[in-house]
């Protein structure tokens, strides 16, 4: 059976099209037929995290409006060959996106994929909704602020009201991915704590994803981190929450810092 | 003595009695009359559910059979009929309920079936899961409880009490009809606003000590007071 799963956040730049892209890979490396759909229309990224900024001939618009067949639209990756891109219209805008046109593209893909991930855009309207329309599942991207924290909020709560199975009665299966969690920040009583941050948001942890630069310098060169350094602590975090998406039992890796003598002696601040 | 004995030597006393019971005077055609008879059955079914029913045919001419499949068109409505007025005794056979005479008028107590009463209205919500930031829940007709917590940036309006077990992070506003004995309970209190009638608190004003406790709201006069709940 197929699963769709919505990658987003409310909040922009907190790392959904980069955890599209290393969720999609690390799924694709342990044998499953993946595509990741870029819902962003206007300002499409995932094409360029991938690397296919160049092969893109059609684009999901296209297929809405039938100009173009699915098969011509979808860009398979050069080093994973079950991973599939189906790239936004950069030239167009999220009112092209019907939610009949996402609706029958979402149900081929069904029949051709074991995964499909929408790569969601940010805020709260139609590229959002429409990404998130069709769900079985969600990964809800929050960094640890107070402000990601409250956007994710919101969209657990469109998640839990807009989507087809929430108005069937059903649910959509929801996980928080913690990205950018700094573990300095966090000793130090800056950021929000994995515990505060679960207790706002009451739905289940599905990763912790260290800051890293292996992650800037992944995107950097078009490659998903899983794929470009699978032995970097964000990669193996990635790949740990594929392993439980798919429904492993991983144990939670909280990243900690490595306390120098300074911060020993000074001691932990209160938050 | 012979106890047996006595008991079969019992007399048999016949009493008189009379009741009252509908009277069906059907017309022709019959089957027209029998479809008015549905459409009484389709506005109240059970209407006639073990009620006595007596035909009177004395409208009509009918024959044997015509009698005979009239009472069983009945029967398979439902509808028993207790006896037949109106018609020769040559008409009536055994099978068919017994020729009734005699019957005066009375006035029928219309019994009208009971319509269902209205079920009157919940006067308090129970919500089961958190209400999530941006999420609005208006219930002027009574108390709201919420098992969960409340996000920053989510409200509930409430014209009764509003309870939350969980911690409220977002706007509460009880009492709003002016119900002022109405008040605000929750298990952590973070909020960002706090009203009850019209009478509110920001965030600021609350008190920096009760924050992450259990507390409650409600007014004083015209003061709202916030108290820790034990």
């Amino acid at each position: 059976m197929a699963k769709v799963l919505v990658v987003t956040s409310g909040k922009g730049g907190v790392g959904k099209t980069t955890s599209t892209a290393a969720l999609g890979a690390a799924l694709a490396q342990m044998g499953e037929r993946v595509v990741v759909v870029d819902f962003d229309v206007g300002l499409r990224n995932l094409d360029l995290v991938l690397g296919a900024e160049r092969r893109v001939v059609f684009d999901l618009i296209n297929v809405v409006q039938g100009v173009a067949k699915l098969s011509q639209a979808l860009i398979r990756d050069k080093r994973l060959e079950n991973l599939w891109l189906l790239p936004a219209s950069q030239t167009r805008d999220k009112d092209a996106l019907t939610e009949e046109g996402v609706g029958s593209i979402i149900a081929d893909l069904r029949t051709k994929f074991d995964w499909i991930l929408c790569d969601s855009p940010a805020g709260i309207e139609r590229g959002a909704t429409l990404a998130m329309r069709y769900a079985d599942e969600a990964v809800i991207v929050t960094n640890p602020e107070v402000s990601s924290v409250r956007d994710s909020d919101r969209i657990i709560g469109m998640l839990d009201s807009k989507t087809v199975k929430a108005e069937r009665g059903e649910r959509v299966e929801k996980h928080v991915l913690i990205t950018r969690y700094d573990s300095a920040r966090a000793s130090r009583g800056e950021m929000l704590s994995i515990e505060d941050i679960l207790e706002i948001l009451a739905t289940p942890l599905l990763g912790i994803i260290p800051e890293s630069q292996d992650v800037l310098r992944a995107s950097n060169v078009g490659s998903p981190v899983t794929l470009n350094n699978a032995a970097s602590a964000p990669a193996r975090a990635y790949i740990d929450a594929v392993r439980r998406l798919m429904g492993e039992t991983v144990t939670m890796m909280v990243p900690v810092e490595r306390k120098g003598l300074m911060n020993r002696l000074l001691g932990r601040r209160a938050a | 003595m012979d106890v047996s004995a006595a008991s079969t030597r019992q007399l048999v006393r016949m009493r008189g009695r009379s009741y009252v019971a509908f009277v069906f005077c059907p017309t022709v055609p019959i089957v027209g009359w029998l479809e008015e008879i549905d459409a009484t059955l389709a506005r109240s079914p059970g209407f006639f559910v073990g009620k006595p029913v007596v035909l009177d045919l004395s409208a009509v001419d009918l024959s044997q059979s015509a009698i005979a499949h009239l009472v069983t068109s009945l029967k398979q409505r439902n509808i028993r009929v207790l006896g037949i007025e109106g018609v020769d005794a040559a008409q009536v056979t055994t099978s068919m309920p017994p020729l009734l005479t005699g019957g005066r008028h009375c006035v029928l107590a219309q019994v009208e079936p009971r319509k269902p009463e209205a079920k009157p209205k919940p006067t308090s919500l129970l919500l089961e899961s958190p209400v999530r930031s941006g999420q609005s829940v208006v219930f002027t007709e009574g108390d709201v409880t919420v098992l969960g917590s409340v996000g920053s940036g989510a409200e509930i309006v409430a014209g009764g009490s509003i309870h939350i077990y969980g911690t409220l992070r977002g706007r509460a506003m009880a009492g709003v009809n002016g119900n002022s004995a109405a008040r605000i309970y929750c298990q952590k209190i973070e909020a960002e606003l706090l009203a009850i009638d019209g009478y509110y608190q920001t965030a600021e004003d609350i008190n920096a000590t009760l924050r992450n406790r259990p507390a409650q709201a409600w007014l004083d006069g015209e003061i709202m007071k916030i108290t820790p709940l034990n």
